[in-house]
């Protein structure tokens, strides 16, 4: 495990996207399957695996959706290479979801369950949506609760296994707001808030901050966080349908919290779809360009002056001052198949993204401390190495079928 | 905003909703909102997967889900 807080907001994620789907009230999703296969790799990470989405009605009021995800990681990330051992883990996750829908109102109920061999996190989450305003207007509402179990993974023995005197919990409640709107006869408007709120153990067990011990020379020592974090989301989505059947996007996202952290989400993108039939199918394209942006949290600090500077210190650079471009293209190809007659429309889908991270306060210290123990030829003084960089690929494949 | 700030606000949206509005894009001008193409989630599991890449490596969180479009137009 690389680092912790990410596993919590993944399930806020799935959570968030589930209930999405009831705000879409008044009417159930459609059923459909959906098989992934993804590939990520850039900073030393390599990480793939398959996900695999059924969402079923059962009569006219219920639906179901599971999810089944496989993350299979490869990790000689900076971190890792400034103090670890590199390593290979794997984090399964499992959630189930249920919507009734009862007039113009859809309830959603549903639990997350991720398994890492050094953390567990089980979540529960509730929802209700209603449509109102003659159905242009949706609002919804969400609950989450969240309990983490986080181990600490060591090599006794050349064997790897949970290091028995460490065993921490964090727990998480989250509660978010939702707003969607018809505007005009080919533009919607979405706009969403959220606030969360995280207490216990929430840094990483293995990661640490580095100091000064002289001008030429540093030291290295776990890192320390507030054992509490709330945070506040604010979003706005708009999408508008073009003259020529094409559709436009455009998506703004505020963040703050607690811990110093300010950060600012944009992102457009542009669907495409070709009238014209190929081999019995359609076309549709997609572009997308999203950049992100964030300052340091207030304890966030490349190199400390001392050992036991602060009675908070953190090197996490997701923690650091950057910013971040993501472009992306995807090529859906849908078509029927007469043979069965029960598919009422399938696809196969190719979705490519190029992922580059600036950090401003982050630099790369295996300049100075070598990679995995080992120095470098010629190491360079701390707090002089170049920034860190990072650049990754991101590749998806994935097969839909709609019933 | 606080929970308790939320929870006035959304009770204050849901009571000025009781009054009657008749709606300026009628259901059968909807046909553009129900194109697939207009879904602000094409493809939930991509999404998902996509957003765990973000998620993990970036402060912030909350407030990406899609939110669904608010059509009814079925």
């Amino acid at each position: 495990m690389s680092n912790h807080s990410p596993r919590t907001r993944l399930v806020s994620f799935v959570i968030t996207c589930l209930a999405a789907g009831a705000a879409q009230a008044g009417v159930l999703p459609e059923d459909r399957a959906d098989a992934l296969y993804f590939r990520y790799d850039g900073g030393g990470v390599v990480i793939n695996g398959p996900s695999v989405l059924v969402r079923k009605s059962i009569g006219e009021h219920v639906s179901v959706q599971a999810n089944h995800y496989i993350d299979m990681v490869s990790s000689a990330s900076i971190d890792v290479k400034t103090s670890a051992s590199p390593y290979d883990d794997e984090r399964t996750q499992s959630s189930l979801s249920l919507d009734l829908l009862h007039g113009k109102s859809t309830y959603t109920l549903g639990a997350v369950k991720s398994d890492e061999s050094d953390y567990l996190a089980n979540t529960l989450f509730a929802g209700v949506s209603h449509d109102m305003f003659g159905d242009l207007t949706t609002i919804g509402f969400g609950y989450k609760r969240g309990k983490n179990d986080v181990f600490k993974n060591v090599k006794i023995d050349g064997v790897k296994q949970r290091d028995p005197a460490f065993a921490e919990q964090m727990e998480s409640q989250g509660f978010n707001l939702s707003v969607s709107q018809i505007i005009t006869k080919n533009l919607l408007l979405s706009t969403q808030y959220e606030v969360v709120t995280d207490e216990g153990f929430l840094r990483s067990p293995y990661r640490q901050v580095r100091f000064f011990i002289d001008p030429f020379s540093q030291g290295q020592q776990f890192e320390q966080y507030p054992n509490t974090r709330s945070s506040n989301a604010a979003s706005v989505r708009a999408k508008y349908f073009l003259p020529y059947r094409a559709a436009v996007d455009a998506m703004y996202r505020f963040y703050t919290d607690t811990w110093g952290v300010i950060g600012h989400t944009g992102e457009l993108g542009y669907v495409h779809p070709l009238d014209k039939a190929w081999a019995g199918g359609s076309w549709i394209f997609e572009g997308r360009v999203r950049y992100y942006t964030q300052t340091a949290a207030d304890f966030y600090r490349d190199i400390f002056p001392r050992a036991d500077f602060a009675n908070f210190m953190a090197r996490d650079k997701e923690l650091a001052t950057y910013n971040a471009i993501t472009a992306g293209v995807s090529a859906t190809y849908e078509f029927k198949i007469a043979r069965f007659p029960w598919l009422s429309k399938g696809s196969l889908n190719l979705r490519y993204d190029y992922m580059t991270v600036n950090y401003d306060n982050f630099r790369d210290a295996t300049f100075s401390l070598g990679e995995f123990g080992a120095l470098p030829a010629e190491p360079l003084a701390p707090g002089t190495e170049p920034m860190y960089k990072l650049n990754a690929n991101i590749i998806q494949f994935f097969i839909s079928a709609y019933f | 905003m606080n929970i308790r700030g939320l929870f006035v606000l959304s009770a204050a949206v849901l009571v000025t909703g009781c009054s009657s509005i008749e709606p300026w894009v009628a259901p059968y001008d909807r046909e553009n909102l129900a194109d697939p193409i207009m879904a602000f989630t094409r493809a939930p599991i991509s999404q998902d997967f996509l957003d765990h890449v973000f998620e993990s490596r970036e402060g912030s969180r909350g407030a990406t889900g899609g939110g669904g479009g608010g059509c009814g137009c079925n």
